[in-house]
């Protein structure tokens, strides 16, 4: 029993690490999303013509919503690195099992968002004068939350493809399921940043609930969609 | 039903304006909740029924359960859009505003509309219709359970509402609203199964259509080829081989 | 009556959308059938479908 699962995480690392690798030597992260990234941002200020004290407050929200655009950038990109050459076929075909592809490819996109909520952070810190107030909670909250958005990508990202329709379809049926993720996640900043009176952990506990649950979904119902995308 | 039905709405009218007293709090606004209400709890079992039928075709591969997820989800959408129309309405005299983003229960439902519009969007995609179905129906299930673990523990974790308490619940309801609130409820139940029938009908029949359109250019192709063996077995004795 | 308007507004909306769905289902049902012959409009249970 141990055996397997170690089998299958070190599989699912083999996955990650081709996604990664694939990632370093194109260079998509870093040359075009993470500029975007960082465009989005900019003209979130322009757009709110602020002054600090708006930018402070509305920071969590618009950090969570950029990162939530992106991500739905990263996704698509991660999925047509199987589509392409018919890598997936390949794949199928490999010894490794449904359950660490998915594994794999979540934990990819998962790093992936997390360099860019870092860069991100960085920016809103500067350009919008925000100061952390709590560093753990930040931290804390923004990992789960992005767990539970890696994985509810990766599977709605494979639910999309195929059918010829996808960069329309992704948005519309990923960022309302994705709706709880950033209320939990933007009350938790909000408190982490010190600008809202809220309870940053018991929302930490909602993103808890919502990324098992969406982690565990991914995982049953990845393997029923490779079989025939 | 349709008889049913068309008797039933003059009467809930009736009661519903004329019949039953003022609120104390928001006078007449209520009235608006005697379809308000029941459409909400319809619309969660709406879909409700889009998750279940989305389980059975993942599991027994059905056509039937199929059509029925489907067609549960368009209704679903119709009443949700309506209890967003109807609640925001109501919400403009009651509390003065259209719209109210603190509230659980609006944001909720405003989500659970749009993961429906999600869900029908890839319901229209051209596509195999197995491969389309198995698709949808696990965005059926997520969307279906997404909605009442989100609900609850966003209700949970943050308990502020402007959204009226359940005075069902409650047992404050005086005799004649409640049993238009009943009337209502039932009438909407009703509404719900005509719906879902003639609905159903049509996405039946569709399919049919295009199983038949699947079909007529798969009996074509065997036409066409056993037409073309058979001159090439006429044609060349032997020297070919028919396939 | 007190909010008649936002009363009016919101009934005569409600049922107005559900009335007009209803109809252009039946419409569409009438259309759709005249394309499928008769021997398979029927369904009894779900064992029956291919």
């Amino acid at each position: 029993m141990i055996m397997r699962e170690t089998m299958m995480l070190r599989d699912a690392w083999l996955i990650t690490r081709k996604d990664l690798r694939i990632e370093i030597r194109s260079r998509i992260i870093t040359n075009q999303i993470a500029p975007y990234t960082l465009l989005i941002l900019v003209l979130f200020g322009f757009a709110l013509d602020a002054d600090t004290e708006t930018l402070r407050d509305t920071g969590p929200g618009l950090f969570w919503v950029s990162i939530l655009l992106v991500a739905i950038l990263a996704i698509q990109r991660a999925v047509d690195i199987e589509n392409s050459d018919s890598a997936q076929d390949r794949l199928l075909l490999s010894p490794i099992s449904s359950l660490s592809l998915f594994i794999g490819k979540a934990i990819g996109l998962f790093l992936q968002l997390i360099v860019l909520e870092i860069l991100m952070m960085i920016a809103m810190v500067t350009l919008f004068d925000s100061s952390i107030d709590n560093f753990l909670l930040i931290i804390v909250s923004a990992i789960i939350a992005t767990i539970g958005i890696a994985s509810t990508g990766t599977l709605y990202g494979v639910l999309a493809t195929g059918l010829g329709v996808r960069e329309t379809l992704l948005p519309i049926l990923l960022l309302p399921v994705l709706a709880p993720v950033v209320v939990g996640a933007t009350r938790a900043f909000g408190d982490g940043f010190g600008r809202v009176n809220a309870d940053g952990w018991a929302w930490v506990g909602l993103l808890s609930v919502v990324a098992v649950l969406y982690t565990v979904l991914g995982m049953l119902a990845y393997g029923q969609l490779l079989e025939e995308a | 039903m349709g008889a049913l039905l068309l008797l039933g709405i003059p009467t809930l009218v009736i009661f519903a304006f004329f019949l039953s007293p003022e609120d104390d709090n928001m006078k007449d606004a209520v009235r608006l909740l005697y379809i308000h209400v029941p459409m909400a709890i319809f619309a969660y079992v709406a879909v409700i029924m889009t998750g279940i039928g989305s389980v059975f075709y993942l599991w027994k591969k059905s056509r039937w359960w199929d059509t029925v997820a489907h067609a549960s989800a368009e209704i679903g959408l119709i009443f949700c859009g309506l209890v967003l129309v109807t609640g925001s309405i109501w919400g403009r005299p009651t509390w003065n505003t259209w719209w109210e983003w603190g509230d659980v229960r609006l944001v909720t439902t405003l989500v659970l509309f749009l993961m429906l519009l999600g869900y029908l969007a890839l319901r229209q995609v051209p596509a195999n219709p197995e491969i389309r179905a198995k698709r949808a129906s696990i965005v059926g299930v997520i969307t279906a359970i997404n909605i009442p673990i989100i609900n609850r523990s966003v209700e949970w974790w943050e308990n502020n509402t402007l959204h009226q308490k359940s005075s069902l619940t409650d047992g404050k309801l005086e005799n004649l609203t409640l049993f238009t609130l009943f009337l209502g409820l039932m009438l909407t139940g009703v509404c719900y199964l005509w719906l879902m029938t003639h609905r159903f009908r049509v996405g039946w029949l569709q399919t049919e259509i295009e199983n038949e359109g699947a079909l007529g250019v798969l009996q074509e192709r065997i036409a066409e080829s056993t037409a073309s063996s058979a001159e090439t077995i006429t044609k060349e004795d032997g020297e070919e081989e028919v396939i | 009556m007190s909010h008649l308007g936002y009363l009016l507004a919101g009934w005569i909306i409600a049922v107005g959308i559900l009335t007009i769905y209803a109809w252009r289902l039946i419409q569409k049902g009438k259309a759709l059938s005249s394309q499928v012959p008769e021997h398979r409009q029927r369904w009894m249970s779900s064992s029956q479908d291919t």
